[in-house]
């Protein structure tokens, strides 16, 4: 198969970028997309040009690190994967691909397509934990939780921190990135304890940092790899209200 | 000189050994603790859990990693669970059942003190993990569940459907945030390790690369704690993330430490097989598939070739027809043989003409039986997002017709060489999870990678580490100007300036795949002397044409990944020939190491404990130099090295 490529360049955070066009061909349809860049990648450096930087790691759609906007959408057009779970079968032959990188004021561009995501770190910092010491800790059986309970927080958890919520949301919110983890754990008694003071804290340090306020619109949940449920907002959106009632 | 391979192994009887031992070591006082600065390379399940706990403890740490967040370690990816000796399943686990089988597993190439010590610790990760918010899996009435691995007769492994090791890390992750939120854990993303600096002959700090703009800079610390991983990737091709490496734990080889059993490598059976030359990784299929999924070839090599020619679907070929090779020759543990067996024997079906796809490299894993068993729903519950993996990659519905699998390089067992303590030969720095050789000998149980990485991190080094560092309380903040420092990033710069100037005709990518090429043929699951030998030889001439012909394009003071992988390739380079050298001094098969020659009749690995029980810890001599070979001999108090066996 071959492609035409229109990748976001940008020589570092200072930088004005553009877009620059490749053409890449003899791919073969089993090839993954980040095995596709890996290949013009290769050819740009034996013409003593720069490869395109992008991050990446695990490559099985586990790390969150891959984070790249495809066609006007995060991690391509296809819902329910990362961007390391595209193949190139799922593009028409021939086709023009545009690969931007992830836009959104919280998220500042390092390099052509990478991203500085530190802002997740940061409002995880602020509460997203159960404030347990190492060793000072119950039987693993003594808190029994009902199947349906821990099912659900596992589905919460399952977010990857990617940052295609933020990225997409017009807003620029991370209330699905903050939702998750709030509702993961305020579907266990071992998260409730502490689940006003950190839902309050997280969404402080949310607004602190710059992120947008979140309307509903819900495109955040649509372009989630994970599908991570819009339910977990309204969730986030109960846990808050009781702590404000409660300030 | 030779190294000093004190082991450290407390006396006494084996389960007192641990108690004992910490009741004996020193503590540091909280005032103390406070003045003292630890930094932890590596934040996956090893380097996150002890850089919390050790915050916890009240001293200041200093915690790096590659990745642009600490939660993106390859830990991370680990799918399919956790053990511990919990008995919840009251199948007659203990303490000592977990500790015999992973001696066992590892086929008696490791120390009884330590795996008795994990064994013992791992029932209180659970209880640790359960209390950060980990979502275990549950049974209707509330409890924990588990699922069955290889190597074991009993259920004790705990898992968070196909996503353990991410939930697993995001505890870790999360007990890490907490720190650093109080101000005792500072994390450095983006911060590549690039060399150690010892004083004195003690650690006394590193330099790292900041990643997005290229600056050396010096850290220095009372003691320096490795948790950077396995290095797996030296093959090219493997189940590790892109940015998994050797070069942290090799520039420590470098400096002085003892490394530890460099070839014993762990295949893992059950990967998506290679589709192409323009393969980039390769991915796992978790052993828990091995619960319910049945592995086969045809029997009749006319299936075979109809399958590769597409006249038959594996669901045409009539249950008589099929060979369920590894029931047919372990019926106690049938599918669930350790992963180094489960690996020959999928490459002696391939070898003999029998492998299912194009290439020849392929075996079915069939969940027929278990779907017909159990129903398509319980199948989807256990493993959805694995058969759903699949399906995206291959094209192909494994709930309509079985997987293909292959087996592909996973885990090393091999790697720094540690005391009792966790200490490597170098004072002061520490080794722990995949980066250190301890606890899995010459092949790791599944499930239980996790286990150590959490036992070293919460609960061993938090202790350990007190004795050292009891006598450096009165010992000053580590300075960053002297001539040790200086020489140190003297030589970094040094380094990355040569990768630049070279300006040849090859990537390191193509380079890297050569060497990948050359260990996967030679020092892969089947050893030769001859394949050694060759191999010893080819890495050395292309270690050669890398400093002579590599392209690295970019500048020092950038984000450039090109030059990360570069640096990281020339470690590599010189790692795959140590693996190579020690496979061909280890004249035994044992466990994931199979040297050709050393076979019973019917194949199985003949391990010779008259002359090889003992951890092989090489000495760094120089690049084009042969290592020293030192030797910690194993002794074996409590279990008796006995032939492994899985048949009946
Ligand atoms: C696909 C897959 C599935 C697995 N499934 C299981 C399972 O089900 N059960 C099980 O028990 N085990 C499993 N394993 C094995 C297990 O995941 C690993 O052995 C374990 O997670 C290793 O943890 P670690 O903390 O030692 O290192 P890692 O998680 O590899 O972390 C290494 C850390 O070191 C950092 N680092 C490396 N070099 C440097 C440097 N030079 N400078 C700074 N930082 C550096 C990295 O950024 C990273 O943070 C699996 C492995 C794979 C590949
Ligand atoms: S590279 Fe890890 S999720 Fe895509």
């Amino acid at each position: 198969m071959n492609f035409t490529l229109k990748i976001w360049r940008q020589k570092d955070a200072k930088s004005k970028g553009g877009f620059q066009q490749y053409k890449v061909t003899d791919i073969s349809s089993d090839t993954s997309f980040l095995e596709m860049l890996d290949i013009l990648n290769n050819s740009l450096v034996h013409e003593g040009k720069e490869p395109v930087a992008f991050d990446h790691d695990c490559r099985e759609g586990i790390c969150g690190m891959c984070s790249l906007h495809i066609n006007g959408h995060a991690h391509g057009p296809e819902q329910g994967v990362t961007t390391c779970q595209i193949y190139m079968r799922q593009f028409p032959d021939n086709s023009t691909i545009t690969v931007e990188p992830w836009r959104s004021t919280a998220f500042p561009v390092i390099k052509d397509l990478v991203v500085n995501r530190g802002a997740y770190d940061q409002i995880l910092q602020a509460g997203g934990y159960v404030s347990v010491r190492t060793n000072s800790v119950p039987d693993g059986n003594a808190i029994p939780i009902p199947k349906a309970d821990a099912d659900e927080s596992m589905d919460a958890a399952a977010c990857v921190g990617c940052g295609a919520c933020a990225a997409t949301c017009k807003n620029g919110s991370a209330m699905l990135f903050v939702a998750a983890r709030v509702s993961s754990l305020a579907k266990l008694p071992q998260g409730r304890v502490e689940g006003i003071r950190r839902a309050k804290a997280m969404v402080a340090k949310m607004d602190e940092l710059g992120f947008g306020n979140c309307t509903n619109t819900g495109a955040c949940a649509a372009e989630c790899p994970k599908k991570i449920s819009i339910a977990h907002i309204a969730r986030l959106n109960r846990e808050f209200l009781s702590a404000k009632l409660k300030d | 000189m030779a190294l000093k391979l004190d082991s450290k192994i407390p006396a006494g009887p084996l389960a007192d050994k641990w108690s004992n031992h910490k009741a004996a070591i020193k503590v540091v006082s909280p005032a103390n603790k406070r003045k003292l600065d630890i930094i932890v390379v590596g934040t996956g399940l090893g380097g996150a859990s002890a850089a919390a706990s050790l915050g916890e403890l009240g001293y200041n740490v200093k915690v790096f990693c590659i990745q642009d967040s600490p939660r993106r370690a390859h830990s991370i990816a680990a799918q399919g669970g956790i053990n511990a000796a919990k008995n919840y399943q009251n199948d007659n686990d203990s303490v000592y059942r977990l500790f015999y089988d992973t001696i066992k597993g590892g086929d008696y190439r490791s120390r009884e003190a330590n795996v008795y010590r994990l064994a013992e610790v791992s029932n209180l990760i659970i209880d640790q993990c359960v209390a950060q918010g980990v979502p275990f899996a549950r049974e209707y009435g509330g409890l924990l569940a588990n699922r069955s691995f290889g190597g074991a007769q009993v259920s004790r492994t705990f898992y968070a459907r196909g996503q353990t090791g991410q939930q697993l890390l995001l505890g870790a992750y999360a007990a890490l945030n907490k720190e650093i939120h109080n101000g005792t854990v500072k994390s450095y993303p983006r911060h590549e390790m690039l060399d150690l600096v010892i004083e004195q002959g003690e650690a006394r700090g590193i330099i790292a690369r900041n990643l997005v703009t290229g600056e050396i800079e010096r850290f220095g610390a009372h003691a320096v704690v490795l948790a950077t991983g396995g290095y797996g990737n030296v093959f090219f091709l493997s189940t590790n993330a892109m940015a998994s490496n050797g070069s942290a734990a090799f520039q420590c080889y470098r400096k002085g430490a003892g490394f530890a059993n460099p070839c014993f490598t762990q295949i893992h059976p059950t990967c998506i097989p290679v589709h192409g030359t323009q393969q980039s990784k390769l991915t796992l299929m978790s052993e828990s598939l091995r619960n319910d999924g049945r592995i086969w070839v045809p029997k009749n090599i006319e299936d075979v070739k109809a399958l590769r020619a597409g006249t038959k679907k594996p669901s045409d070929i009539a249950e008589e027809d099929r060979d369920y090779y590894l029931e047919r020759r372990y019926p106690a543990f049938g599918n669930l043989v350790p992963r180094d067996v489960a690996s020959r024997a999928a490459k002696e079906r391939c070898d003999a003409g029998f492998g299912v796809n194009e290439t020849g490299l392929a075996v079915f894993l069939d969940f027929k039986t278990a779907i017909a068993r159990l129903g398509k729903e319980v199948i989807k519950q256990r493993y959805g997002n694995l058969f759903d993996m699949y399906k995206e990659i291959t094209d192909t519905d494994p709930y309509e017709q079985p997987m293909q699998i292959f087996p592909a390089v996973h885990y090393t067992m091999g790697g720094i060489w540690v005391d009792y303590n966790l200490m490597t030969t170098i004072p002061g720095l520490y080794a722990i999870g995949e980066a250190n050789f301890s606890d899995h000998g010459a092949n790791r149980l599944g499930a239980s990678a996790l286990m150590q990485g959490l036992a070293d991190g919460y609960f061993v080094l938090p202790y350990t580490i007190g004795d050292y560092l009891s006598h450096k309380i009165q010992a000053p903040k580590v300075k960053t100007d002297t001539v040790a420092f200086d020489e140190a990033e003297k030589a970094v710069r040094a380094k990355i300036e040569k990768l630049l100037s070279i300006n040849g005709n090859q990537s390191v990518d193509d380079i890297h795949k050569r060497l990948g090429h050359i260990m996967w043929e030679n020092v892969g699951m089947a050893r030769t002397k001859e394949s050694l030998t060759t191999a010893i030889k080819l890495i050395a001439e292309l270690r050669k044409e890398f400093w002579k012909d590599v392209k690295v394009v970019g500048t020092a003071d950038s984000f450039n990944v090109e030059l990360e992988k570069a640096i990281r390739l020339a470690d590599f380079l010189e790692l795959g020939e140590l693996m190579a050298r020690d496979a061909l001094n280890r004249e035994e098969s044992c466990g994931g190491h199979f040297r050709t020659e050393h076979q019973t009749e019917d194949g199985e690995a003949d391990r010779d404990d008259e002359n090889f029980v003992y951890a092989a810890v090489w000495e760094y001599k120089g690049m084009d130099n042969e290592p020293e070979l030192n030797k910690e001999a194993l002794n074996f108090e409590f279990v008796h090295p006995a032939k492994r066996n899985y048949k009946d």
